[in-house]
């Protein structure tokens, strides 16, 4: 949280820029790169391995491409209708909880207990109240994940404002409309995009887990787990790696999104993803 | 909200501190710096209610705690009376006394298979596991809870192992970091879970490979809130190390690490959660007889007759995950009694 | 709004027998001020300046509404304090700077004029004026962050004038700000209040800074707060530097500083005083 104090106009040219742009995104480049070609060393040639070559995982993309792009589909509408959701859900109470006093006594203890206790368990339940068969229960138990860290992260971020601020708001008699759009959403904005960023990830975890317990068979868990019985591990490495591009595509859309919305922050915070 | 610039103390010597702009100003950046390191959820605490002594603050989390299975509780019968079976109850507590009642409404989630009554789930915890058997479900699910919690303690220790190597040399190795973090980030987009079933035929079905799940889970958080940590100390307190010409090693142990224990904590509470999830995901797919994924997975399938045995299963779960939480809080409290600044 | 009213017939601010006591835990109470009785003219520069606890602070927002007194009255401008603050005639500025992040400088001067209802192009304009005002007419664009500590308290000046408030409460604006920083933001606040003929009061630890701004000095004793002295301050205007060097400046802080000595004796009791100023201040 430094704020360099930067004289006008001393901005780092185009050039500059890119150069460190550069000097960013080099060194995890060439990890990659390097885990690439070690990867493939250690793995390619003949025979069935657990852990295959990325050459053989590339081939198993291309003979399975339907099933693999289906199941794709389908649990990325699985993930992102739970994130929705759970977005949706966790927002409101967020609001709620922060504008009610009752509603937080109700609610903060829940979400408190709900961040120590292993939620996945609940995921056969939650299979069995919305269908097995229905890809709503997955969307539900990647929505119970996410709802928890969005509703106290949007509560805190609308409570835990300055007082000064709210003294300032006071002195020219703002209304509470007034202050809740000009003070306390801006100041919850970050907030929410920090529980975003984890919530994607915690959506891909809740719709796979759903998978494991129960259900259809064209969606990416289930995939994996029946490739790996029959012996098929690049088409089951495949399917995850699938799972994680998918995953990762989403969570980049959220820092995009972070950036168009909050700009200010970004900028203050630095450049950490 | 404006934090002020390095170097501009926010109060300098001589003014009076109390009069000056509310302190919990510094504290409100300070908790969104945390949220940031470990996308958390902590704080909820800090909202309930302040208390500052170490008894206060375990008191406070005990309370949370029980406040939410009462919470639970309530909901929960509350939604069976508005929505769920008739309720049919003779002889409660060995009374003569009985109570009957039919719902007004009729939601699916709530009926009696979907939903069990909290004294079926009790019942069925104290009946036997099968017919056949002197154990109680209870004492096998706490068996279970047990060797989970092994599991999960082995992840938790090498997770938080590997979570604060890994923050020591990034503070030491800008290069270091900048080839590596985007990876421990990446790392956390990856939907673990859908790497279980290889890891689980890799390493065998058995301890190692949910230890390597549980460890997966954890080493992050506690990455992430170590790198904060250890860059935290003012930068003048290092500027007076460096004028007594004190090694990195030196600064290290004497400032980095100390000033990084608030923050380690903050993290390992989540770790504390996130091991026992890990050790059950990798139970569930992998086929560890002994644990609670295995419970789970096994009274899923009896759930329709008898959907008890798998609510009582989660409910031990939830047991397990909070008495880890609680032993973490306990060890945080203990360790930073002597710290003026108030952890949530 | 801070020219409607006839000039000379009503003070800016009559504050009469107002008594503040905040609750203490386990019962009790601790008084912050006792009998307060203090009638400001219009365009008159009040310093209140007195020991840690004296209630400077809470008699700054008693007149500013933001806390209400235990027993007493308050009026601005012939107005009960809370309609004054309705009628947006209050300019507020605290220690911290209270910059929005998320908003530009000109976006956090625009502020309180997006609440009064000012707009369009007049509002532009204003907010224009007011960051000439205060020398920050290149910096509109710019975000709090990008600003050292004395700009920022700047920005925040511009933002309590840009209403044209017809009174201005400053809590130690610039109590975390360097020594040379504060010289020139004092000469600068001079510049400001001469130019909008604005009532200002000014809560400040330093006494040499009360003597330069004000009219007249009101000097507060603690436990409980009470006014002891009132010092008027006849250096001529306009201040400037050279003002600090004359033998009245010297003078007149000598006289601050005996009136400060004499109802406070010694610093003793700093953990009381500490206790009592964090009552006083716990009111956010």
């Amino acid at each position: 949280m430094s704020a360099p104090a930067v004289s006008a106009g001393a901005r780092p040219s185009a050039a500059e820029r890119v150069g460190a742009r550069l000097v960013r995104i080099l060194p995890p480049l060439l990890v990659f790169v390097a885990i690439l070609v070690i990867w493939e060393l250690l793995t390619a040639g003949p025979g069935r391995r657990v852990i295959p070559a990325p050459s053989a995982i590339a081939a198993a993309v291309g003979t399975d491409q339907a099933l693999l792009w289906r199941s794709a589909q389908a649990t990325l509408v699985e993930a992102l209708g739970g994130l929705a959701i759970g977005t949706f859900a966790g927002v409101a109470i967020g609001f709620a909880t922060a504008r009610w006093a009752t509603a937080r006594d109700v609610l903060l203890p829940i979400a408190i207990g709900a961040s120590t206790i292993p939620l996945i368990a609940i995921a056969p339940i939650v299979n069995n109240w919305f269908g097995v068969l229905n890809p709503l229960s997955k969307m539900m138990m990647a929505a119970l994940l996410v709802f928890f860290p969005i509703v106290i992260n949007v509560t805190r971020g609308l409570v835990q404002v300055q007082p000064a601020a709210l003294e300032l708001m006071r002195s020219v008699a703002a209304s509470p409309t007034e202050v809740l759009v000009k003070v306390r959403i801006p100041n919850m904005l970050p907030f929410f995009f920090t529980a975003l960023k984890v919530a994607t990830t915690l959506a891909f975890i809740g719709a796979i887990v759903g998978e494991y317990f129960g259900g259809t068979s064209d969606v990416l868990g289930r995939v994996v787990l029946q490739s790996m019985s029959n012996g098929k591990f690049a088409v089951a490495w495949a399917a995850i790696l699938i799972g994680a591009i998918g995953a990762m595509l989403t969570y980049v859309v959220v820092v995009l999104v972070e950036r168009v919305a909050i700009p200010w922050y970004t900028a203050l915070r630095g450049d950490e993803a | 909200m404006s934090a002020p610039p390095p170097g501009d103390a926010p109060f300098p010597p001589g003014v009076d501190v109390a009069e000056a702009d509310d302190p919990t100003a510094a504290a409100d950046v300070e908790a969104r710096a945390d949220a940031l390191a470990t996308g958390s959820d902590r704080g909820a605490e800090a909202v309930v209610g302040r208390w500052s002594s170490p008894g206060g603050r375990l008191l406070r989390t005990a309370l949370a705690l029980v406040a939410f299975f009462a919470v639970v509780a309530v909901l929960w019968e509350a939604f069976k009376w508005l929505a769920g079976d008739p309720w049919r109850l003779e002889g409660i507590l060995g009374t003569s006394l009985s109570y009957e009642h039919f719902p007004p409404f009729r939601v699916l989630q709530a009926t009696d298979l979907q939903l069990p009554h909290l004294w079926s789930i009790a019942e069925a915890l104290a009946a036997p596991v099968q017919r056949s058997q002197e154990t109680s479900l209870f004492t096998y699910l706490v068996g279970a809870a047990a060797y989970t919690l092994a599991e999960a303690l082995i992840g938790f220790l090498l997770g938080s192992a590997i979570g604060i190597a890994l923050a020591s040399v990034f503070v030491h190795s800008r290069l270091a970091e900048r080839a590596l973090l985007p990876y421990v980030i990446a790392s956390q987009t990856i939907p673990i879970v859908a790497l279980a079933p290889i890891i689980v035929v890799s390493f065998g079905r058995g301890l190692t490979s949910v230890v390597i799940i549980s460890t997966y889970l954890t080493f992050f958080p506690v990455t992430i809130a170590m790198v904060r940590g250890l860059r935290s100390p003012d930068p003048r307190a290092l500027e007076l190390m460096r004028s007594y010409a004190a090694s990195r090693w030196a600064i290290y142990r004497k400032v980095r690490l100390p000033a990084s224990i608030p923050y380690l904590f903050t993290a390992l509470k989540i770790a504390a959660a996130a091991s026992v999830v890990g050790a059950i995901i990798g139970e569930a797919p992998g086929g560890v007889k002994e644990g609670l994924g295995r419970a789970l997975v096994n009274f899923n399938q009896q759930y329709i007759t008898g959907p008890e045995k798998l609510w009582g299963t989660i409910l031990v779960a939830a047991l397990a995950g909070i008495s880890f939480y609680v032993v973490v809080r306990i060890v945080e409290v203990l360790v930073l009694r002597d710290r003026g600044r108030q952890e949530a | 709004m801070s020219g409607s009213v006839a000039a000379g017939a009503v003070p800016a601010v009559r504050v009469s027998g107002v008594r503040k006591a905040f609750p203490v835990k386990g019962g009790g109470e601790t008084v912050a001020l006792e009998e307060i009785d203090l009638t400001i003219e219009r365009g008159e520069f009040i310093s209140l300046i007195g020991p840690s606890g004296c209630g400077k602070s809470t008699l700054l927002r008693v007149v500013g509404d933001l806390v209400a007194p235990s027993a007493g009255s308050v009026e601005v401008n012939g107005k009960p304090a809370a309609r004054a603050r309705l009628d947006r005639d209050y300019g507020m500025v605290f220690q911290a700077p209270v910059l929005f992040d998320w908003r530009s400088v000109e976006a956090n001067v625009r502020l309180p004029l997006e609440i009064q209802g000012v707009g369009g192009s007049e509002r532009d304009a204003r907010v224009r004026e007011m960051l000439e005002l205060v020398e920050l007419g290149g910096f509109a664009k710019h975000y709090p962050h990008q600003l050292s500590g004395g700009m920022q308290q700047r920005v925040a000046i511009a933002r309590a004038l840009a209403f044209q408030p017809a009174l201005l409460l400053m809590d130690e604006p610039f109590g975390a700000l360097d020594e040379m920083t504060r010289e020139r933001l004092n000469a600068e606040v001079l510049r400001v209040w001469a130019r909008t003929g604005t009532t200002v009061i000014f809560v400040t630890h330093s006494i040499p800074e009360a003597v330069f701004l004000s009219t007249r000095v009101v000097v507060m004793s603690a436990r409980p707060g009470r006014i002891s002295d009132v010092i008027p301050i006849d250096l001529p205007q306009p201040r400037d530097e050279e003002t600090r060097e004359t033998d009245r400046y010297y003078e007149l802080v000598t006289e601050v500083r005996e009136a400060l000595r004499a109802h406070h004796g010694p610093a003793a009791g700093s953990v009381a005083s500490l206790e009592r100023a964090r009552a006083e201040g716990g009111i956010g």
